[in-house]
């Protein structure tokens, strides 16, 4: 029951990720690989805020603030100084390592008896692990309410259109270029918040937290809309939440069955690989069956 | 309306490809005209349709719009003035957005969007009543994805969007060309029908002759980026196809070899 607790809590703090992974990979149709310095950049400046004596929630929406701009200075490198995506999004991340470390001074920064946002309220004499759940749970819901309402308005719907399709939406007036920007912004926000929220979590903000965060906000996106469907944006936020609850659900079970903690990365890239791959393993796979008959 | 003066564009200028677009183009557009504009592959048919959209700059000359100068606007910026088909079904839509949501950006086209949602009820009634018009039964499918749709239903579509937010000029490019003929009849009949509604200023490319010649007042040929020449309505009611063959043998000096223009 603990493992089960402790496992759902931590697909909610992750979840932000997974929805900040969202709305670049999908909604943006753009592999934004800020998010490996965005998610150690949101966890740096929470942690330093707190042992400076700020309050947990403040050092949230500083968090949530840095990110953001994090996520300017890509949309600025891949709009207005034309830098592909993908490479645009790998200079910021090998940028903020060493911003990072300025943050925290260090390359790890604990947060021994400090106080966090799950240890503020104490949520009806609950221990450790519930409270991070009901904690977690009420962030990723408010959240995921304010990118419903976001993506519904005329402006979220412009930068949802961006991604589908820029020509239709600049042949309606809307200057992609802004649009671009807006959704990284948002995306890397909700990233900076995950590590945020992570490191309080843990006790510590680490300069290498951040890598391979990329994979798996994907392999969230992926299990969720594989599993959960894809019919509506609303459909689709919820499966990327309950997607990274099965995420976590999955490593915790090829842990107990014994695979070791260091061979985690290499498991989760596989496992995204193949399910990448899976469209066009699947049209093979259906015409090699009709060959056969 | 439309003033073009004396608009060139050069494509990949000082390499191999060095293509010569558009020489010296002006066209002058009076309220409610429409044009339709043929002429063979590379003659600058849709370079010229694309300068006025502002999809690239123009190299020389100016382009104004009831009397404002929108040389140097960016492409999204024009979009006020301008409804645009696009020859390519999938590029007038959002595919993976619902009708509705597709209806309510084109609606709004060349204003900035607000946070207000932007989905309503009186909307939707609104939406409904357009989709009527265009009698594909898209008026029960509100919510269904556009690219559910087929070609013929996205042109419609897509000419409903342009439309919508009154344009003070309607671009279509070659926007028939990838429908089968019965259904690029019945949405050129749809197009004649909005752009008499709504007085709408058009310009039409089409590679087919008998269509430049039955719909809108006036007619351009285009050959190697320049205009061979401009009917006018009169004279255009009793031209045939083959009197627009031998203009262009006078006019060019050459035989008309574009074998799309002959056969269609």
């Amino acid at each position: 029951m603990d493992l089960v607790i402790a496992t759902v809590s931590q697909g909610m703090l992750w979840a932000l990720l997974a929805i900040g992974v969202y709305l670049t990979f999908r909604v943006l149709d753009i592999a934004d690989l800020t998010v490996e310095g965005s998610f150690p950049l949101g966890a740096a400046t929470a942690a330093s805020m707190i042992v400076a004596g700020a309050h947990p929630l403040m050092a949230i929406v500083a968090a949530c603030l840095a990110g953001m701009l994090a996520g300017v200075v890509t949309g600025f490198l891949c709009t207005k100084l034309k830098i592909p995506a993908l490479l645009a999004g790998i200079l910021t991340m090998i940028a903020l390592y060493s911003v990072n470390l300025r943050i925290m001074g260090k390359a790890n920064l604990p947060l021994l008896q400090q106080d966090t946002v799950f240890t503020l309220w104490n949520v009806g004499g609950l221990d450790k692990s519930m409270t991070t759940l009901v904690i977690g749970t009420v962030i990723v819901l408010v959240v995921a309410l304010l990118n419903y309402w976001f993506f519904g308005t005329e402006l979220g719907t412009a930068v949802r259109a961006t991604g589908f399709n820029p020509h239709m939406i600049r042949a309606n007036g809307i200057n992609t270029d802004n649009m671009i920007v807006l959704g990284l912004l948002l995306s890397n926000g909700l990233v900076a918040i995950s590590g945020a929220l992570v490191a309080q979590s843990n006790g510590f903000a680490d300069v290498g937290m951040g890598v391979g965060t990329i994979v798996i906000g994907l392999a969230s996106v992926i299990i969720g809309e594989v599993l959960f469907g894809t019919r509506s944006f609303k459909n689709c936020l919820i499966s990327v939440i309950l997607g990274s609850i099965v995420y976590r659900a999955v490593i915790a079970i090829v842990l107990q069955m014994g695979m070791p903690p260091n061979d985690l990365k290499l498991f989760t890239a596989i496992l995204v690989a193949l399910a990448l791959s899976l469209p066009l393993l699947q049209a093979r796979w259906n015409k090699f069956r009709k060959g056969a008959h | 309306m439309l003033h073009i003066e004396n608009i060139s564009k050069t494509f990949n200028p000082g390499t191999i490809t060095e293509k010569l677009a558009l020489h010296n183009v002006s066209l002058h557009l009076a309220p409610g005209d429409f044009v339709t504009v043929i002429g063979g592959n590379g003659a600058g048919k849709s370079t010229l349709m694309n300068s006025i959209a502002g999809t690239y700059p123009v190299d020389e000359g100016s382009i104004m719009i009831d009397g404002t100068d929108i040389t140097k606007w960016p492409e999204h910026k024009r979009a006020k003035y301008i409804g645009r088909v696009f020859q390519d079904p999938m590029m007038g839509t959002a595919a993976g957005m619902m009708i509705e949501e597709n209806l309510a950006i084109a609606e709004r086209r060349g204003l900035t969007p607000t946070l207000r949602w932007s989905s309503s009820a009186d909307g939707r009634e609104h939406f409904r009543k357009l989709l009527k018009g265009l009698d594909l039964g898209l008026e029960d499918r509100l919510e269904s994805k556009v690219g559910l749709l087929s070609g013929g239903q996205r042109q419609a579509l897509t000419l409903l969007m342009a439309t919508m937010a009154q344009p003070k000029l309607l671009l279509l490019d070659e926007h028939t060309a990838a429908l089968d003929p019965k259904t690029a009849e019945k949405v050129l009949a749809l197009t004649e029908k909005i752009v008499a509604q709504q007085h709408l200023t058009t310009l039409m490319i089409t590679h087919n002759m008998r269509d430049a010649l039955k719909y809108g007042n006036r007619l351009i040929m285009m050959y190697e980026g320049h205009i061979l020449f401009d009917v006018d309505s009169e004279k255009k009611k009793t031209l045939g196809i083959k009197d627009l063959l031998e203009m262009f043998e006078q006019a060019a000096g050459s035989e008309l070899s574009s074998d799309s223009l002959l056969l269609s």
